[in-house]
């Protein structure tokens, strides 16, 4: 008969009432991927470091000899641009996919979010040897750009092949850090700007896109990484006139047996890859947190 | 901020909102309007539509059927970047990737305001609501009151002639949502402009408003001055829902309630099935056989008692059935203590008759007058 409020809550429990353990015992923990690393990656990187500049003659002339050879110049600009190329596809590509992602019911995303991972579980050569087959001179895309008066073209051997090829194998990469970093965008945001007098427009190039770009720029490293050094694809789908660094490295190593000089070709690509990375973490830090490759890329 | 602003009168008739798959209405034909820098709350247990009220008057929530009037012109088609009004979110809704600074300037850099009007006017935003100083921080560097207010120096600091909060307060603690209802209220003295204020706390909805929409199912129940809610409710779910009170249901003949176990005077009001309500406070405990007050006296038996500073709420079971509360001054009177037979009397004119029906009597125009 009588509404009587509740008792007021009780006082939360201090939340430090947990004991964290410090310095060596946490460190414990990264012993065995330190150990992996160290073994598997670490020594024959430093081995190769120094093949490079001990193979054949002690000095840096496997490097001048690299830098004056103009194909060498050509394969890593060549690689840079198609590792740009292929980055751009992705976004364009993955950036609305994964906004539909965040707008559909739980049903229709574990739909969407299954045709995303569908190429993780497939086999890379699988996957590539399917490209070689749409894209022959024959193939299904051939036959979709005639019938719309584009075609035939020469598709297999070229960039533009395995530029549409690696996007494809490089998609999930882009979709998953860009649709987390998306769900975590309050949708009230994009309301409380078009209250304040923002177009759809304006609200979404101020206040949705930036917040997304996080996520944009995790996997546009990632992508951009696993790129540059990509082999199966482009020396399956590509040509040998149109190799990229990886295939070089191949050629130096199965075939020419000069272990200096693709040494010193590895070493550039490490170089530029970490250039890369340094750059992109420089660009997108924003208020003191910066992006991790692993940040976006969770889930 | 200038003084001269001021505020926008809202109207809204027969507004309803049905959303695709539902059953019934989230908001049901109302009729309400709000006076130019009238202080509105819209009150109600959630899901009774005062959110989705709310929202169609912002414009993120499209309209039914209805009409939704700003100072006499339609806006119920117009888009919500075009119809400048400030809105004041639950969760804040500040730009994470803003300095408060930069939150505040978005309004007006979208109004395409001069850059040096601009500084000026975030300024005198961020003194306003005591932030001056702090206008370099993320949101993520400012505490939960300090976001908040950032959020109403952002909806103010366009000079809107109307600000819509929703919940404003509801993540906030107790201490703090009694500073900030201080500053909300000094807020819409300084600057003169309508607010309409959603809540479904009772105590904030009496502490600030003019004037107060209760809502239920979709309708609104009553509407009117928090003393004329409190005092004279029209209805069993409005005098329940603001504040404790005591709800004897029965009968009424000859001016004479008859619960079915006891029989109270009443006083006038509707016939046939009602509800007598009377608040804890107009309830007074003597002891038995002691001399006899004027009015209605129950015998009862005391099943606790509670301490709550500056009163005590004793809770009492009406020896013919049905239960009661009491609130007595601490410190005024002896403190009765759990078993102890007492009476409970009250003059016939502190209660009030409503109608007693579990629906929701039919929607009556609710204008201002």
């Amino acid at each position: 008969m009588v509404s009587v409020s509740p008792v007021d809550a009780a006082p939360a429990v201090p939340a430090a009432a947990r004991r964290r353990p410090r310095g060596r015992p946490l460190l414990l923990l990264a012993l065995p991927a330190v150990v992996v690393l160290a073994v598997f990656f670490v020594v024959p990187a430093a081995r190769l470091a120094w093949l490079s500049v001990s193979e054949p003659a002690l000095g840096f002339g496997n490097y001048t000899a690299m830098a004056s050879d103009g194909v060498v110049v050509t394969v890593v600009l060549r690689t840079l641009g198609m590792a740009a190329v292929v980055t751009v596809l992705c976004v364009l590509c993955a950036y609305p996919y994964a906004y539909l992602m965040t707008m559909v019911g739980p049903r229709w995303r574990a739909v969407l979010t299954a045709l995303v991972l569908l190429p993780f579980w497939t086999s890379l050569m699988a996957r590539t040897f399917a490209w070689v087959v749409l894209l022959q001179d024959t193939g299904l895309v051939n036959g979709l750009l005639a019938a719309v008066g584009l075609g035939p073209t020469r598709l297999l051997g070229t960039t533009a092949g395995v530029s549409v090829a690696m996007a494809q194998v490089m998609l999930p990469f882009m979709v998953l850090p860009v649709y987390t970093a998306m769900r975590g965008i309050d949708r009230h945001l994009v309301d409380a700007a078009m209250g304040l007098g923002a177009t759809p427009l304006a609200a979404f190039l101020r206040v949705y896109l930036p917040l997304s770009l996080r996520g944009v720029a995790a996997g546009a490293t990632l992508v951009m990484v696993l790129s540059l050094g990509f082999y199966v694809t482009p020396s399956l789908v590509g040509s040998p006139q149109q190799s990229m660094l990886a295939q070089l490295i191949s050629v130096q190593v199965n075939q020419l047996v000069n272990f200096g000089a693709a040494g010193a070709l590895a070493v550039t690509l490490l170089v530029v890859t970490l250039v890369l990375v340094a750059g992109v973490q420089r660009l997108t830090r924003t208020g003191g947190a910066p992006v991790g490759l692993v940040g976006g890329a969770g889930s | 901020m200038p003084d001269t602003a001021t505020g926008a009168r809202i109207e809204v008739e027969g507004l309803t909102k049905l959303f695709p798959g539902a059953a019934a209405p989230a908001v049901d034909g109302i009729d309400l309007e709000i006076r130019p820098g009238e202080f509105m709350t819209l009150l109600g247990p959630s899901g009774s539509g005062k959110t989705t009220t709310l929202n169609m008057i912002a414009g993120f929530e499209s309209i039914s059927a209805g009409r939704i009037a700003l100072d006499g012109g339609d806006i119920a088609q117009l888009p919500a970047y075009k119809r400048n009004l400030g809105m004041v979110f639950q969760n804040y809704a500040l730009f994470p990737h803003m300095t408060a600074a930069e939150n505040v300037a978005f309004p007006l850099k979208q109004r395409k305001v001069a850059k040096t009007e601009i500084a000026r006017r975030v300024s005198e935003a961020l003194e306003l609501v005591h932030l001056g100083g702090h206008g370099e921080r993320l949101p993520s560097q400012l505490s939960g009151g300090q976001q908040q207010r950032v959020a109403l120096a952002r909806a103010v600091v366009f000079e809107p002639r109307a600000l819509l909060l929703d919940e404003p307060l509801g993540a906030l603690d107790k201490k703090l949502r009694e500073s900030l209802q201080l500053e909300i209220s000094r807020l819409h003295r300084e600057l003169g402009i309508t607010f309409v204020f959603v809540t479904h706390d009772q105590d904030e909805a009496l502490a600030l408003s003019d004037r107060i929409a209760v809502f239920r199912d979709g309708r609104i129940e009553q509407a009117g001055t928090p003393a004329d809610l409190y005092e004279t409710p029209s209805s069993r779910f409005v005098a329940t829902f603001l504040g404790d009170s005591n709800v004897f249901t029965g009968r009424v003949r000859d001016g004479l309630l008859d619960t079915g176990w006891c029989s109270l005077r009443a006083p006038g009001g509707p016939e046939g099935a009602v509800a007598l309500v009377v608040r804890p406070e107009h309830l007074r405990l003597a002891v038995p056989g002691g001399p006899r007050a004027e009015g209605n006296v129950l015998s009862a038996t005391v099943t606790d008692v509670v301490y709550q500073g500056a009163f005590r709420r004793v809770l009492v079971r009406f020896d013919g059935g049905g239960s009661g509360q009491v609130r007595e001054a601490a410190g005024v009177s002896r403190s009765v203590s759990v078993g102890e037979r007492v009476e409970v009397c009250w003059s016939e004119d502190a209660g009030v008759l409503v109608p007693d029906g579990a629906e929701p009597p039919a929607n009556q125009p609710v204008g201002a007058r």
